[in-house]
């Protein structure tokens, strides 16, 4: 294996969350979509990191990975609160302003 | 000391701003009395003023504050009070301290009294900052500051409506033997500000040369420096400076607007285009006299402008019948007489005259005003006549001073008029001698054909109410005789004071270099006072024998003609000047200014507007299309980034 296959995992891993992040219209899924795409980013740093021989990118993936929990976490508390008051979680239901 | 310098410069703008306080009220006689208070006060910190530089010869010279300090460039508020300009403070607020109170009764039934009031006091400001100041900048400042006043006060009767330009010279505006002075006050308003304006480009272009090359506007630096330039390049500063000069003091070409501007109220007539504004032309010269002396070409030119125009003006007064500006023109003529004796280096003969003539020339307008005011606003000394029964102080106050203007001894004119002529034949130019000999026949003619007509002969008008020249002439309020008292006592004695008045201007002023013989100086005084002799005693007899001047027959001459519409001066102006520059205004309004300029502009806005339109449509509200986008935007920005970094 070298750092090239790592990378084009990565890239299609991205790929499938930006589609994920077009397509869907389920917030849930749209979140799902947006932590594919942060751990293809992650998958990049470690390799690059392991190849390179320098840590600096596993310890860029661990923070990703910290700032991802906690964004899931706020983000899912944030939905609860939507879901409560418009009973539903489309991502259409979310327009308040026409341009 | 320098709180007189700044009570006689501020008082008249704590006067204006007063009266502009209540300038949409209806009159409020405080307001007239407060303004003419504080005129007074400065009238008298003047003379305080002058006495202290008279005794002690020395002058106050003070910067109230920095005013543009950028770089090198340093222009301050500063004021000075030395000779000169202490000559013109005092006259400035003694005839304007003399008018105010002149127009508390003038104005008496005008709606506008008030906002009369804040103009004058304004005026008055701006002119003493014109003569105080100590550098070209604040010269300037006062400068446009009187011209704007100006305009306001002549079109301060804004709503009359226009008069129509017929062939008729009895009725045509641009007559003057017809009771209008202009198209309208508006118009006489907007066409003395115009001409100054285009005056004024030649003064800021004389300005700025001196700034270019001197690098300061301070008048004692740009005096010690100006020997060192070139010389065609002070004769362009001269010249420069005085078509500035032309403009305000209404010399030929600038000289219409002068008699037009008397659609003003009568005591602005007197202080303005009399006795002060109309002077700030020759006290430009005056103060620039170290610019001029250095181009004797130039001064020569300045003195023969100035005999063409006394000459001129006085030839158009003898025809007139619009009263005002028979008088108007007189002051045209007695401008022309300044410029001479400026023109020829004698610059305190010139700072005198000013001073005499102001004094004479506003009470003789504000006797014109006692005159109008009391017949109902006829203006056509035709339609006057026997009035000395029913103004005696009126027509005494008049009579000295168009005595004073002929130049008989011992009135006011005499001194300064006499020695205009006498610097003229001392200078060897006998042509302006004998232009400005005739002159001076002239304008005693004229006056006295004036002060006939209004005053003596029989009466031209009806006790009858139901005629149409119903008159009821009534002498007016005494404290306007009053106020013109001290004004008329001037016009008699101001002459005497010309030994002390010599001793003083000339440590600032250049002396007068001019030796003629005894015999020669009495030969002038004699043949001078001669002909103004005969000027009066020609119109006295001639008026007694035939009541008129002009026969019938005279008339239908050209000359008469000629003289009536003022030389076809306002024709040409509106033929040669006026119409093309409107037909250009309407080309580059119609064509270049909508169809170019505008379409250009236009189109600008116009794809904005549209790119606008065009791109409303992505934004709907909704986040997966905004999501779409920004992805599109992503990819569109990585793409050049990438073409980017080929490229490199």
């Amino acid at each position: 294996m070298i750092l090239n296959d790592y990378l084009i995992l990565s890239t299609i891993i991205f790929v499938i969350g930006l589609i994920g992040v077009l397509r869907r219209k389920n917030l849930i899924m749209l979140f799902f979509a947006t932590e594919i795409m942060l751990n293809a980013v992650n998958i990049a740093l470690a390799a690059i990191s392991k190849f390179h021989g320098d840590l600096t990118g596993q310890m860029f993936a661990f923070f990703i990975i910290a700032i991802a929990a906690s964004e899931v976490a706020i983000g899912l508390g944030l939905l609860i609160l939507w879901f409560k008051r418009r009973n539903s979680i489309d991502l259409d239901t979310l327009q308040s302003m026409e341009g | 000391m320098e709180g007189f310098l700044y009570t006689a410069l501020f008082a008249p703008l704590v006067g204006s701003l007063i009266a502009a306080l209540f300038g949409n009220s209806p009159k409020k006689l405080f307001v007239g009395l407060i303004t003419s208070g504080l005129l007074a006060t400065a009238m008298i910190a003047s003379l305080i003023l002058l006495m202290h530089v008279f005794s002690t010869e020395h002058t106050i010279h003070v910067t109230m504050m920095d005013w543009i300090v950028i770089g090198n460039v340093n222009i301050p508020f500063g004021f000075v009070v030395d000779q000169v300009s202490v000559v013109m403070m005092v006259v400035v607020t003694i005839v304007s301290t003399m008018v105010h109170i002149h127009s508390i009764g003038y104005m008496d039934h005008d709606k506008g009294f008030n906002r009369f009031f804040s103009y004058l006091s304004a005026f008055v400001f701006s002119m003493m900052i014109l003569v105080m100041s100590d550098n070209f900048a604040g010269l300037f400042i006062g400068w446009e500051g009187v011209g704007l006043c100006s305009w306001l006060l002549i079109g301060f009767w804004y709503h009359k409506e226009d008069k129509e330009v017929v062939d008729d010279m009895y009725n045509s505006p641009y007559s003057t033997l017809s009771p209008h002075s202009s198209i309208s006050p508006g118009y006489a308003a907007n066409e003395a500000f115009i001409m100054n304006r285009v005056a004024d480009l030649g003064m800021l272009v004389g300005i700025f040369l001196i700034f270019w090359n001197i690098g300061s506007l301070q008048y004692d630096v740009v005096f010690a420096e100006i020997g060192n330039l070139g010389h065609g390049l002070i004769v362009a500063i001269a010249i420069f400076l005085f078509i500035g000069a032309m403009g305000k003091s209404a010399q030929f070409p600038f000289n219409a607007w002068l008699a037009n501007a008397m659609e003003g109220p009568t005591p602005v007539s007197a202080l303005i285009h009399a006795a002060t504004m109309v002077t700030a032309g020759v006290y430009l010269v005056i103060r620039a006299n170290e610019i001029f002396v250095v181009v004797p070409e130039v001064g020569y030119f300045i003195a023969s402008l100035g005999a063409f125009v006394a000459i001129g003006a006085a030839t158009m007064a003898l025809v007139a019948t619009n009263m005002k500006k028979i008088i108007a023109y007189s002051t045209l003529s007695q401008l022309g007489y300044m410029f001479v004796a400026a023109g020829l280096g004698a610059y305190w003969v010139a700072l005198f005259h000013l001073a005499t003539h102001a004094f004479f020339k506003s009470v003789l307008f504000l006797g014109a005003g006692n005159v109008m005011h009391a017949m109902n606003d006829e203006i056509n000394i035709k339609k006057m006549g026997g009035l000395k029964k029913y103004m005696p102080h009126t027509a005494l106050i008049m009579t000295v001073a168009s005595v004073a203007l002929a130049g008989i001894y011992p009135l006011a004119g005499f001194f300064s008029k006499d020695l205009i002529l006498e610097v003229a034949f001392g200078s060897h130019a006998y042509i302006l001698w004998l232009v400005l000999w005739i002159t001076a026949g002239l304008t005693a003619f004229y006056s006295f054909r004036l002060v006939m007509y209004v005053f003596h002969g029989k009466e031209n008008w009806s006790h009858d109410k139901e005629d149409d020249n119903y008159q009821h002439p009534h002498e007016t309020y005494p404290f306007v005789i009053a106020a013109m008292a001290p004004l008329a006592i001037l016009a008699v004695s101001a002459g005497w004071m010309e030994h002390s008045f010599v001793e003083m201007v000339t440590k600032v002023l250049p002396v007068l270099d001019i030796h003629v013989s005894t015999g020669t100086f009495w030969a002038l005084v004699a043949v001078t006072s001669a002909i103004a002799l005969s000027g009066i005693a020609f119109a006295v007899y001639k008026f007694n024998k035939d009541g008129q001047y002009y026969g019938e027959k005279m008339k239908d001459t050209f000359v008469y003609r000629l003289l009536a519409n003022q030389y076809y001066i306002p024709y040409l102006m509106e033929r040669v000047i006026i119409k093309p520059y409107l037909e250009m205004s309407k080309v580059s309004w119609k064509e270049v200014d909508l169809k170019i300029i505008d379409t250009f502009v236009d189109s600008v806005a116009k794809t904005i507007y549209n790119m606008g339109q065009g791109s409303r449509a992505m934004q709907t509200g909704n986040l997966s299309k905004a999501l779409k986008w920004m992805t599109l935007g992503v990819v569109i920005l990585l793409l050049a980034a990438a073409a980017a970094g080929n490229l490199k």
